[in-house]
This record gives C-alpha cells, sequence and structure tokens, in this order.
C-alpha cells in the first residue's frame, strides 16, 4: 500500500476538558513557550506509604525528559500520574495539579480515560495483544476514538508503523498474530499503538529493560524522532541511556526530584551532591 | 557403593515410581473403556441411534431417545449455566475484591463439594413439586446448579492467568474498565474459559443422580421440554437393573455412547487449549 503520510490533526480523538488549547498569550508578547506538560506539588501515596513528594516539574513540548534515580525513588510513579495510571493500584493516590495545555488533569469532572487518550503510555514489558493480529494491535486505541473509516484505519495504521519504524518489517504480515514478532519489535509495535491515536504526550517506562541491545538501540533512535511530533518522558534505569535521549534530565531519590537540568549539565556539572553521587556510579 | 551410584540408583527408582504412578492413574480409564467396548460395542448399530425402546421381546430397539434427551437436557443447562458462569466467573477475577466476592467465591465452592443428589432433591423440593410434574426443564435447571460454580471457578483461573500488563495497556490507551475486561482481557482468557465449558459439560452430561427427581426417564421419543424426558444416564440406570439380557445388552452400549461423548468433549477441549498454546 502506499499513501501519503496522514495528515496528523485528522486522527484526534474528541475534544475534552482536559485538552481545549491553552490561554492564548497577550498579542505580541513574547515570552517563553508555556511547557506542555506541568506537575505542581504533586504528591503521591500508596496506602500509607508516600511514593512521590511534593514535586514540581515541566515537560516543555517536543523535548525528551528523562526520570532518572535508583529504584523505588519514584520515578515510575511520577510517570504514572501524568495519565491517571497510578490511581488503579488498589489503594493508591495522589494530590497536587498536573497540567496538560494549562487544564489540571486531576480536576474534578476530568474522565481520567479521555487523559489517557491525549497521554499515551509504553510499559517495560512489551504487551501486545495476543488475541488481536499486528494490524488490529496498532488500531486498538482508535476503537475506543470517534468512528473511522476502515480505509482511515488503515492509513493511521501504516502512517504509526512507519514512524514506529517496524512497517518495512511488518508490511507483509499485517494479518498474522502480534505475538510472532520478536520482543523488540513488540516493542516498537506498541510505540505504534501509542501513537497511533495522536496523543500530546508520550511517556516512557524503562522500554528497553527488557530488551536486548540492538532493540534499544532502535527504541533510542525512535524516542529522539518521536519528539518532533510528540512531548516525550521517559523512565530509565540506565543513565548512558539517559545521556543518549534526553534534552532535559531529572534525577529523583526517596521520592523527591533533587535537580532537574539540561541533560548534559546534569551529568557533567550537576549542582547537587546527590546527583553527582548518582550519576558517577557511587550509589543506585 | 559411592555416591554418585547411589543417587543414580535413586534416581532410576523415582522416575520408575512416577511412570508406574502414571499409569496407575489410567488404568481405571483403559479398564473402563475396554470393558465398556467388550461388553457394549457389540450391540452398537444403526438402530441404536436411530430407534427408541420396543416392546420387551422384539428386537430391533434403540436409545435414540435417551441420547436425544441427553442432547436437550444438557444442551438446555449449559444455554442456562453457561452464560452465568461465566459471567461470575469474570466478575470474581477482575471485580471481585470485597465481601461479596468473598461469599459468591465460598458458595461456589460449597456447591462444587454438595453431592449431585442433594441437587436432585433440591430441584424437585423447587421446581418438580411447585409444578406437580417432571419435566426435562427441572432436570435442565438440576444440572445447571451444577454447571454453574465449576464454569465460575474455571473462568475465574483463566481470566486471572491473563497477566496485569495487558489490562494496564488498555487503560493506557483510554479503554474503559467494563471494555478493558470484555474486549481484552476475556478474549485472551477466551480459549481456556471455552476448554473449561466443555469440561464441566462433559461432567454434567453423565450425572444420573440429578434427573432422577427431575427428568424422571421416559419410554418414548419426546422432545417436550415440559414433559418427562429419557436421558442417557437414566436409561442405563433403569435398563442395568431390569430383568431382561436385551436390555443389559443395552445399557452396556449406552454407556459406551455416554463415555465417548464424554471423551469427544474433553478431546475437543484439549484440542481448543492446544490451538490457543501455539497461537501464545
Amino acid at each position: 500500500m502506499r499513501t501519503a503520510p496522514a495528515p496528523r490533526r485528522l486522527a484526534r480523538p474528541p475534544v475534552t476538558a482536559a485538552r481545549h488549547p491553552a490561554p492564548a498569550s497577550a498579542p505580541g508578547a513574547a515570552g517563553p513557550e508555556p511547557p506542555r506538560l506541568a506537575v505542581e506539588n504533586l504528591t503521591a501515596w500508596y496506602g500509607e506509604m508516600t511514593g512521590v513528594r511534593d514535586v514540581s516539574l515541566q515537560f516543555p513540548a517536543n523535548t525528551v525528559t528523562a526520570l532518572i534515580g535508583p529504584s523505588g525513588c519514584g520515578k515510575s510513579t511520577l510517570l504514572r500520574c501524568l495519565n491517571r495510571m497510578h490511581e488503579l493500584v488498589p489503594g493508591a493516590r495522589a494530590e497536587g495539579r498536573v497540567l496538560l495545555d494549562g487544564h489540571d488533569i486531576y480536576e474534578r469532572g476530568v474522565n481520567p480515560i479521555a487523559v489517557r487518550r491525549s497521554i499515551g503510555m509504553v510499559f517495560q514489558k512489551p504487551t501486545p495483544f495476543p488475541t488481536m493480529t499486528i494490524a488490529q494491535n496498532v488500531a486498538a486505541g482508535l476503537k475506543v476514538g470517534p468512528r473511522l473509516p476502515k480505509r482511515r484505519q488503515l492509513e493511521i495504521v501504516e502512517h504509526a508503523l512507519r514512524r514506529a519504524a517496524l512497517w518495512d518489517e511488518v508490511k507483509d504480515r499485517l494479518e498474522h498474530p502480534a505475538t510472532d514478532l520478536s520482543g523488540g519489535q513488540q516493542q516498537r509495535l506498541c510505540v505504534a499503538r501509542t501513537i497511533a491515536p495522536e496523543p500530546e504526550v508520550i511517556l516512557l517506562d524503562e522500554p528497553t529493560a527488557s530488551l536486548d541491545p540492538s532493540g534499544t538501540t532502535r527504541i533510542e533512535e525512535l524516542v529522539q524522532d518521536l519528539k518532533r511530533e510528540f512531548t516525550v518522558v521517559i523512565v530509565t534505569h540506565n543513565m548512558q541511556q539517559a545521556g543518549r535521549v534526553s534534552d532535559v534530565t531529572a534525577f529523583f531519590y526517596l521520592g523527591e526530584l533533587i535537580e532537574v537540568g539540561p541533560t548534559t549539565q546534569m551529568f557533567t556539572a550537576p549542582t547537587k551532591p546527590q546527583t553527582e553521587a548518582y550519576v558517577t556510579g557511587r550509589f543506585g | 557403593m559411592s555416591s554418585r551410584a547411589t543417587r543414580r540408583v535413586f534416581g532410576a527408582f523415582m522416575t520408575g515410581t512416577t511412570y508406574g504412578a502414571a499409569a496407575l492413574a489410567i488404568l481405571p480409564l483403559a479398564a473402563i473403556l475396554a470393558m465398556l467396548l467388550v461388553k457394549g460395542a457389540g450391540s452398537l448399530d444403526w438402530n441404536f441411534f436411530t430407534k427408541s425402546a420396543v416392546p420387551v421381546g422384539e428386537t430391533g430397539g434403540g436409545f435414540a431417545y435417551a441420547i436425544v434427551g441427553t442432547l436437550i437436557i444438557v444442551g438446555i443447562a449449559a444455554a442456562i449455566g453457561v452464560p452465568i458462569g461465566v459471567g461470575a466467573g469474570i466478575y470474581l477475577a477482575e471485580f471481585g475484591a470485597g465481601r461479596l466476592a468473598w461469599l459468591v467465591r465460598f458458595v461456589a465452592d460449597t456447591l462444587n463439594g454438595i453431592p449431585s443428589i442433594v441437587i436432585g432433591i433440591f430441584a424437585w423440593t423447587w421446581i418438580v413439586r411447585p409444578t406437580g410434574k417432571f419435566t426435562a426443564l427441572a432436570g435442565s435447571a438440576a444440572l445447571a446448579c451444577i454447571l454453574v460454580p465449576i464454569v465460575a471457578r474455571t473462568t475465574e483461573e483463566m481470566v486471572r492467568l491473563v497477566p496485569n500488563s495487558l489490562r494496564e495497556a488498555a487503560l493506557a490507551l483510554g479503554y474503559p474498565r467494563w471494555r478493558t475486561s470484555l474486549t481484552v482481557v476475556v478474549r485472551t482468557a477466551g480459549t481456556g474459559i471455552v476448554t473449561g465449558c466443555m469440561v464441566a459439560v462433559a461432567r454434567i452430561a453423565g450425572e444420573t443422580a440429578p434427573l432422577l427427581f427431575t427428568a424422571l426417564g421416559n419410554q418414548f421419543f419426546s422432545t417436550n421440554v415440559l414433559q418427562p424426558m429419557a436421558a442417557l444416564p437414566l436409561q442405563i440406570y433403569v435398563y442395568a437393573q431390569g430383568p431382561y439380557d436385551e436390555w443389559h445388552r443395552q445399557a452396556w452400549a449406552g454407556a459406551l455412547v455416554l463415555i465417548l461423548m464424554v471423551l469427544i468433549l474433553g478431546t475437543l477441549a484439549r484440542l481448543a487449549a492446544r490451538a490457543h498454546r501455539a497461537r501464545a
């Protein structure tokens, strides 16, 4: 099939309370662009235990932000707060504000389901739906959006697979079970599935933790590509990876944000001693 | 003897023991099948599957009425019990965390352990006596009571086997909770659920006691579910106790047909499970 890449706005899910355009700045005002996603004083609990403590952090559009820190530092918990997946864990709750284009996704009346359609997520282990074909997997997120004609869906599937650098490997077997693919391919399939409904933000939770080196390289290249269209947040255990893919790095320790800054600065001249100790490999 | 030799002998002994235990486990089935084949296969002919009972003394009678009766009674029981059981199993696995779920699970397990004759008496008390007559439908209801807890518990097990990561993946795509359960989780567990249902249906197909008080049995071909109806286990029970050699032969043949039906269902369940494994 040869189709031009689909114009990206067509596939959008319906506008919801959480995704009205950001308030326009005063005409002529040349201030810095507001962040696509901003966390304000966010605290997250698992039952009595605090996972994230009073974190404020901004994620500018079209950048890759890496969240790093030792196990249990709250980086994954914070990530899961960004698309309201955290609250699905029994006993888990969060307080504070998470602003997507200036609108709080935790505000009363905001539907978490709509939030998750705007903020996609890729998990540690590849999670293709085993009963679905490759094409059905990519189209899975479209099924809960507005109804699209079959032809349009196929275009979106192809476009998403191309952007996930998987099209050439699967174009002849779109109707095969997704579980036929290798682990690395499955993870790229999951990326394709996440970007197909055109979210604003993509969250990646240690996306290469279960992949071999070549699979890891391909995902890292993909992450670099994705930031041209999306705002990307990636949790990683691997500091080299954070260095390779991210523009901004945030270091967490014991649930608190210790330091955030441009990635090169974080790895060469961190200001906090804990950050320095972690990035130089003295603990964690 | 060196310790290595001791270990080798001990290993061989234990391996042999497990082979022996496996052989003993299949021995009863092999013996039953062999006996049924010897005693019953001779009476299996076309008439057996197409004709109904004939007066004593005549030859050429068959069990068609009992076979059809079993298919109808078990079919209706499955139609009633499978949806309830599958629904309850999905509830238990996907939403069942509170006290209600504990109660449902406890009741299902208790129901699983109740002797089937008690279920028969229960159905007689609550269906047959108030309506004043034995009906095939009452038999189906009694069998459904046995079916529901088995199906519910196997469905729950199968749904629980679906990794949580798949649920999260669907939820993260913006699937509502119910849709995640139905389109992703239950579909993934689908083959396992189907297998469990087939095993449960095979189990109730051979039940005799619950039918004694409900469907009662019938010497004539009947498809009216509001009347007494014949069923294979009932006919075997009656014929095996009868005074005539012809009846005994037919009872053996009926038992053979019944066990073959159960075996076929079991094999289909296995094939479904294997197809599932091959795909996963």
